[in-house]
């Protein structure tokens, strides 16, 4: 079972076991860019990934 | 990850501060930090009657919810610039900031543009060559022009926007790379009405990075709209953010660094006072009594006469 990254319409899986800021890597997801909520909670980048979970990633550069 | 007040659980790490904090510490700290920008830069006090401009996104909610916990007096502005593009994205946001005022039982002035000047800012946009595009242009036209005319209406002492540090360092590097002199002479925390028309300018929220802005949202329960403006894709500022948020990964500090070291080296005469002629030369628009740089109409008084 893989990690599922969702940002907006986009998915990204990954493999359990990683941290956050490793997982964000593989995705190509700049950690700048994004917060991480699991299960409501916000992440930080060294939070370990479990198998199975969905974590929202939350967009945070706006323009304008 | 631990919180550094308390040992807890950290929920939000900020690597260029070296300091990590749990949800209850990080709602403190930031609303702090925001006192003491408000002090350095010397942008308004307790007594004065301050207007935030309200767009319904995370940074201008969140500052005037900063604000109002703060204690200080302001009031909100929220301007519909009739954008829809298939999401209703201007009803949206109106709703989002009018529910919020509404919570709190703040006062929020609303101003639509159709209503008051006849068109949308995407007509507005249509009917110029200014948005032969895109609107981005006349809609940072209108805005400023009817922030100013609300704050002067009302009798405000200081007008605040939600920029943050992302947004600073942006317009930054995008006025450094085209070296314009005029702008970087005049970018900065606060802009002194020094000239009738104008009034104070000030911008609490800029040593924060937008994902301190996003993370402060949602821990505080803020409803905003995560939408981004339908017409916000593909512009210059999100180009410049991305280019600066990759140096960031790179090397934790190095945005909060960019502008800091720039306003430092404005303070130290960095850009003479003729480097930017604009501030020199400014004039009074007869007609809606706003500064302008040119004898005459302003731009957005001849945008309004052109199109009606």
């Amino acid at each position: 079972m893989v990690v599922k990254l969702i940002l907006r319409s986009k998915l990204f899986e990954v493999m359990p076991g990683m941290t956050l800021r490793h997982s964000l890597e593989k995705a190509g997801v700049p950690l700048e860019s994004v917060l991480a909520i699991r299960a409501g909670e916000m992440l930080t980048e060294d939070e370990i990934l479990h198998e199975g979970e969905e974590i929202k990633l939350i967009a945070v550069v706006s323009g304008g | 990850m631990k919180c550094r007040k308390c040992g807890e659980k950290a929920a939000f790490n900020m690597p260029h501060h070296k300091l990590a904090l749990c949800k209850e510490h990080y709602l403190e700290w930031l609303p702090e930090q925001t006192e003491r920008t408000i002090h350095k830069y010397q942008m308004f006090n307790r007594r004065e009657h301050v207007l935030a401009a309200i767009s319904g996104g995370k940074d201008s909610l969140s500052l005037w919810d900063i604000l109002w916990r703060l204690g200080y007096s302001v009031d909100g502005l929220y301007i519909g610039l009739g954008i829809d593009e298939g999401i209703q994205y201007s009803d949206e946001s109106h709703r989002m900031s009018a529910a919020f005022a509404a919570e709190r039982g703040l006062k929020l002035h609303v101003i639509d543009i159709q209503q008051t000047y006849g068109k949308s800012v995407p007509e507005l946009a249509e009917s110029t060559l200014r948005g032969d595009k895109k609107p981005c242009a006349v809609c940072g036209l209108t805005k400023r022009h009817v922030m100013n005319r609300i704050a002067r209406e009302g009798g405000y002492d200081v007008l605040v926007t939600g920029h943050n540090l992302d947004d600073e360092a942006a317009t930054l590097l995008s006025n450094t790379m085209n070296w314009i002199p005029g702008y970087l002479a005049r970018q900065g925390p606060v802009l002194e009405a020094d000239r009738p028309g104008l009034v104070r300018k000030a911008k609490p929220l800029c040593r924060f990075y937008e994902r301190e802005m996003a993370a402060y949202a949602l821990l505080r329960g803020i409803k905003y709209i995560y939408d981004e403006c339908p017409f916000a894709e593909g512009t210059k500022s999100i180009y410049f953010k991305e280019i600066l948020n990759r140096m960031e990964a790179d090397k934790p500090g190095t945005k909060l660094n960019f502008y800091i070291s720039y306003l430092m080296a404005k303070d130290n005469g960095l850009f003479a006072p003729h480097a930017d002629p604009e501030l020199e030369m400014l004039h009074t628009c007869p007609t809606c009594g706003q500064a302008t740089t040119a004898p005459g109409e302003c731009a957005f008084c001849r945008l309004i006469s052109r199109v009606s």
